[in-house]
C-alpha cells in the first residue's frame, strides 16, 4: 500500500463521516425530538394565558423584590443571562467571594429584619450556570414568612404553593429535593390576579 | 459524608460495573467481525462505505501505514474545523447570526476537538453557529473518540497476532467504531436527554418577558430574557460517551439545558465512564484472558473510589470561611449543605463531587460544577487524576492504551527485580517497547510543567489569572494539565481565550495526543512481529491482586513524585491557609 493510496480514503471517509454524524444524526434526533418531545425539545417554555413566553421551567430569573422568593446568586451580566451562562469561578479563599456573600446576607436582612434564622448556604452562593432555576427547600423556607407577610397571605397557603413546585429526589434517592423559584413566583402572582 | 451521599455513590458504581461485561463483549464482537446484531443489519451499508471511499477493507496496515492514515485523517479534520469556524458567518444554520471566530481561538478549538480534548476557550451559545456545532464539533466528537478506540484495538492486535507486520485496517476500525458503537449509543442517550428537557431544535433563541426586570451593567432596566437554544441533545450525548466534554453551552453540564434533572446527571455521568470501563473487558476478551481486563479495571477502581469518597467529604464539609457569617452548611433533609459556590441546587454536593472526579479520571472534561470554586483539595483531586496521565479510565481507547504502557513499565521493573526477561501476555518486552512506553508515560509531564513555569513568569501568562494567591497558580497548572491530558476541564476563571493561551494550550493538546499515539502504534507493530512465548512456572502472572497492587503503585509513584512539588505550591498551600495555618 503506497502513501498516495491513502489520500482518497482520507477525503472520502471524512466526507461520509461528516454527513453521517454531522447532518444525518443531529437531524434525525431533531426530527424524533420535535415529534415525540415537542415541549422539551423547544426549551420547556412557560406561556402566559395570552400566549406570551414568560420563561422556561429550566431557566431561572433574578428576583430581589421582597414579595418574591429569591433564587441563587448569578454571576452572569445582566443577572440570569440565558445567552451567556457562567459561574463566578471565585476560588474558596478569594475575598471577593466573601464580599458577594456578605452583600446577599445584608440584602436578606434588610428585606426581613425580623428573621433571625440561620441562612441556608445555597441562598448566598452563586450557581455554576448562573441560571439555576432551583433552590433548596431550606432556602425557600427561610423566605416563607417574608413573602407571606408582604403579600398578606397565610403562611400555610404559601407553603402549599412551595410544596406544589417542589421536586423530590429521582426514585427517592438520586439528586437533591428542590423548589422551582420561578414557578413559585408565577403561582404567587397568579393568586393576586385571581383575587 | 451522609448516608444518602454514600448510597448515591454506590448505586452509580454498581450500575457501572454491571454494564461492563455485556458492552465489553459487544465491542469485542464488533472489532473481531463476529455477528452482533447491528453489524449484521448494517453490514452491507458498511461495505458500501468502503466501496465509495476506495477503502481496501481486507488489506491490513503496518504500524507506519496505520499511523500515517490516522494522522492524515486527523489533521485534515482539524483543518476543516478551523475553516468552518472562520467562515461560519457565510454558512447556513446560523439563526443567531454568529460571525467568524478569531484565528487563535479557531486554531485552539480545532486542535482541541480533533485531539478528543474539547477544551472550551469560547462560550458555546455566544460564539458558535448551529452549523459549526453540528458539522465541525459534533463530527469531531465522534471521530476523535473513534480514533482513540482504533489505536487501542491496533495495540490489542499487537498482543494477539504473532509474527505479522500488520495491525488491521485503520479505516475499518474507525468506521465500525462510529457506526456500530458510537452512533447507536448516542441516539438512545440523546433521546433520553430530550425527554428530560435538553433542547433539540434548529430555531433561534426564545425571548421571555421577565417577571421582575433586572438592570444591565449600565444600570438600564432589562425586561426580556433571551434564552439560547439549539441542537444540544445530539451533541451532549456524544460529548459524554466519547470522553469529549465540550459543552454546547458555556456552563457545560452545569447548564440546566445540558443537564436538567438528577436523572440526566446520572445518565451523563454513567456515559462518561461507560466506554473506558467496558473497553477493559473488550481487551481481556480479545487477548483471550478476561482476567487481564478485570485486573486493569481493578487498578482503575482502586484509585477512583478513594478519590470519590474523599472529594465528597471535602465538599460536604464546606468552606471554613463561611462559618463566622452565620451560614448553614450542614446537610439535612431540606438542603444539600456544603460548599455550594459554583454548584447547582438540583445536583447538590454528592453529584457535583462525583462528576468532578469521574470527568477528570476519564479525560472527559465536561463539568457540572465550577472546578475553580471547589475547595482547594476538592479541586486538587481532579487535577491530580489528570496528571496521573489520564490512565485511570482515561479517554475512550487512549486511557487503556496509556495504562497498558504503564503495564509495560511495571513488568519491566518486576522483571528487573526477579531477574527474568519481562513478558506481558506472552510477548517479550524488550528495549524498544520499554522506550516507547517511557515516552507515553513521560511526554505529558514535560508539556505540563514547562509551559506552567513559563506562563507564571511572563505577563501574557499572568494576565489570565482570576483568583489571587496560590489559587491563581492552580488555575494555570490546571489549564496545562488539562491540555496535556487531553481532558478539557478547567479552573475556568482563567481568561484563556487569548493568543498566548490559545496557542500554548493547543500545542500541548496536539503533541500529547499524537506523540503518544505514534509510540503506542510503534510498540504495537513491534509486538505483532514477535512470537508468543509459552507460559511457564517462571512467568510473572499479570492478573493477580499482587500485580494489580504493584501496577497501581507504579502509576501513583510516577504521577505523585513528578507533581507533588507543583501541587504543594497551589492547592495544598491554599487549603492550609484556609484552615488558618499562618505561612
Amino acid at each position: 500500500m503506497t502513501w498516495r493510496e491513502q489520500i482518497r480514503p482520507t477525503l472520502m471517509i471524512l466526507i461520509v463521516m461528516t454527513v453521517m454524524t454531522g447532518v444525518v444524526y443531529p437531524l434525525l434526533v431533531t426530527g424524533i425530538a420535535q415529534v415525540c418531545f415537542h415541549r422539551q425539545a423547544n426549551g420547556s417554555l412557560i406561556y402566559s394565558t395570552n400566549g406570551k413566553i414568560v420563561g422556561s421551567t429550566l431557566i431561572g430569573q433574578s428576583f430581589d423584590d421582597p414579595k418574591y422568593f429569591w433564587g441563587r446568586l448569578s454571576a452572569t451580566t445582566p443577572l440570569y443571562n440565558a445567552s451567556s451562562s457562567s459561574g463566578s469561578n471565585l476560588g474558596p479563599s478569594n475575598p471577593a467571594l466573601l464580599d458577594n456573600i456578605k452583600a446577599r446576607i445584608a440584602a436578606l436582612k434588610a428585606a426581613d429584619p425580623a428573621n433571625t434564622g440561620i441562612i441556608p448556604v445555597d441562598l448566598v452562593t452563586a450557581s455554576a450556570s448562573g441560571l439555576d432555576p432551583h433552590l433548596s427547600i431550606a432556602g425557600a423556607h427561610y423566605q416563607l414568612s417574608r413573602v407571606a407577610w408582604v403579600r398578606k397571605l397565610p403562611e400555610a397557603f404559601v407553603q402549599q404553593i412551595i410544596d406544589q413546585n417542589t421536586t423530590g429526589r429521582f426514585l427517592g434517592v438520586i439528586g437533591e429535593p428542590v423548589v422551582n423559584i420561578l414557578a413559585v413566583n408565577l403561582a404567587l402572582d397568579q393568586v393576586k390576579r385571581n383575587n | 459524608m451522609n448516608w444518602n451521599n454514600g448510597i448515591q455513590l454506590l448505586i452509580y458504581l454498581i450500575v457501572l460495573v454491571v454494564v461492563v461485561k455485556p458492552l465489553g463483549t459487544f465491542m469485542a464482537y464488533i472489532y473481531e467481525g463476529r455477528p452482533a446484531g447491528v453489524n449484521v443489519w448494517f453490514g452491507s451499508f458498511e461495505k458500501w462505505i468502503y466501496r465509495i471511499c476506495g477503502v481496501k477493507d481486507d488489506v491490513g496496515m503496518t504500524w507506519k501505514e496505520y499511523a500515517f492514515a490516522l494522522m492524515l485523517f486527523n489533521v485534515l479534520g482539524l483543518i476543516v474545523v478551523y475553516v468552518i469556524q472562520r467562515f461560519q458567518g457565510f454558512l447556513p444554520f446560523n439563526p443567531m447570526g454568529m460571525t467568524a471566530v478569531s484565528p487563535d481561538s479557531s486554531f485552539n478549538t480545532a486542535v482541541s476537538f480533533a485531539t478528543n480534548t474539547n477544551w472550551q476557550g469560547y462560550g458555546g451559545e455566544s460564539t458558535m453557529s448551529y452549523f459549526t456545532q453540528m458539522l465541525a464539533l459534533t463530527v469531531q466528537n465522534f471521530v476523535s473518540a473513534a480514533t482513540g478506540m482504533a489505536v487501542l484495538v491496533a495495540l490489542i492486535r499487537g498482543f494477539v497476532q504473532k509474527q505479522t507486520k500488520t495491525l488491521g485496517n485503520f479505516w475499518v476500525d474507525l468506521v465500525r467504531t462510529t457506526i456500530y458503537i458510537l452512533i447507536p449509543l448516542a441516539l438512545v442517550l440523546s433521546l433520553a436527554l430530550v425527554w428530560q428537557g435538553v433542547p433539540q431544535t434548529l430555531s433561534s433563541s426564545a425571548t421571555a418577558t421577565l417577571l421582575q426586570p433586572v438592570k444591565d451593567s449600565a444600570g438600564k432596566p432589562v425586561i426580556e430574557q433571551a434564552i439560547a437554544l439549539g441542537p444540544a441533545a445530539s451533541q451532549i450525548a456524544i460529548k459524554q460517551l466519547g470522553t469529549n466534554g465540550g459543552g454546547f453551552f458555556n456552563a457545560n453540564s452545569a447548564h440546566p439545558y445540558e443537564n436538567p434533572t438528577p436523572f440526566t446527571n446520572f445518565l451523563e455521568m454513567l456515559s462518561i465512564l461507560l466506554l473506558p470501563a467496558a473497553l477493559c473487558y473488550t481487551f481481556g476478551f480479545m487477548v483471550g484472558d478476561r482476567r487481564q481486563g478485570w485486573a486493569l479495571l481493578a487498578v482503575m477502581f482502586l484509585i477512583l473510589v478513594p478519590c470519590l469518597v474523599w472529594s465528597v467529604c471535602i465538599e460536604q464539609q464546606g468552606n471554613p470561611l463561611f462559618a463566622p457569617l452565620g451560614i448553614d452548611q450542614q446537610a439535612g433533609a431540606f438542603q444539600a449543605g456544603g460548599n455550594m459556590e459554583g454548584k447547582e441546587a438540583r445536583l447538590g454536593i454528592v453529584n457535583s463531587s462525583t462528576w468532578s472526579i469521574v470527568t477528570a479520571a476519564a479525560s472527559n472534561g465536561s463539568v457540572n460544577a465550577m472546578h475553580d470554586s471547589l475547595m482547594p483539595l476538592g479541586g486538587m483531586l481532579p487535577l491530580w487524576l489528570i496528571q496521573l496521565g489520564e490512565v485511570i479510565f482515561g479517554g475512550v481507547g487512549s486511557g487503556l492504551y496509556g495504562l497498558i504502557a504503564f503495564v509495560i513499565v511495571a513488568v519491566f521493573i518486576a522483571g528487573l527485580m526477579i531477574g527474568r526477561t519481562p513478558e506481558y501476555l506472552g510477548k517479550k518486552i524488550e528495549a524498544f517497547e520499554m522506550k516507547m512506553a517511557s515516552l507515553v508515560a513521560l511526554i505529558p509531564h514535560v508539556f505540563i510543567l514547562i509551559p506552567t513555569a513559563l506562563a507564571v513568569m511572563i505577563p501574557a501568562g499572568k494576565a489570565g489569572i482570576a483568583n489571587p494567591g496560590p489559587h491563581g497558580f492552580s488555575e494555570i497548572l490546571y489549564a496545562f494539565s488539562s491540555a496535556a491530558g487531553n481532558n478539557g476541564s478547567a479552573f475556568a476563571g482563567l481568561s484563556a481565550n487569548t493568543p498566548f493561551y490559545n496557542i500554548a494550550l493547543a500545542l500541548g493538546m496536539f503533541f500529547c495526543r499524537f506523540w503518544l499515539i505514534i509510540p503506542v502504534l510503534a510498540m504495537a507493530g513491534s509486538l505483532a512481529s514477535k512470537k508468543i512465548v509459552p507460559v511457564t512456572i517462571g512467568t510473572l502472572p499479570t492478573h493477580t491482586p499482587l500485580f494489580v497492587f504493584f501496577l497501581t503503585m507504579v502509576v501513583l509513584v510516577v504521577g505523585a513524585l513528578t507533581f507533588f512539588p507543583a501541587l504543594a505550591l497551589g492547592p495544598i498551600v491554599e487549603q492550609l491557609m484556609l484552615n488558618g495555618v499562618s505561612i
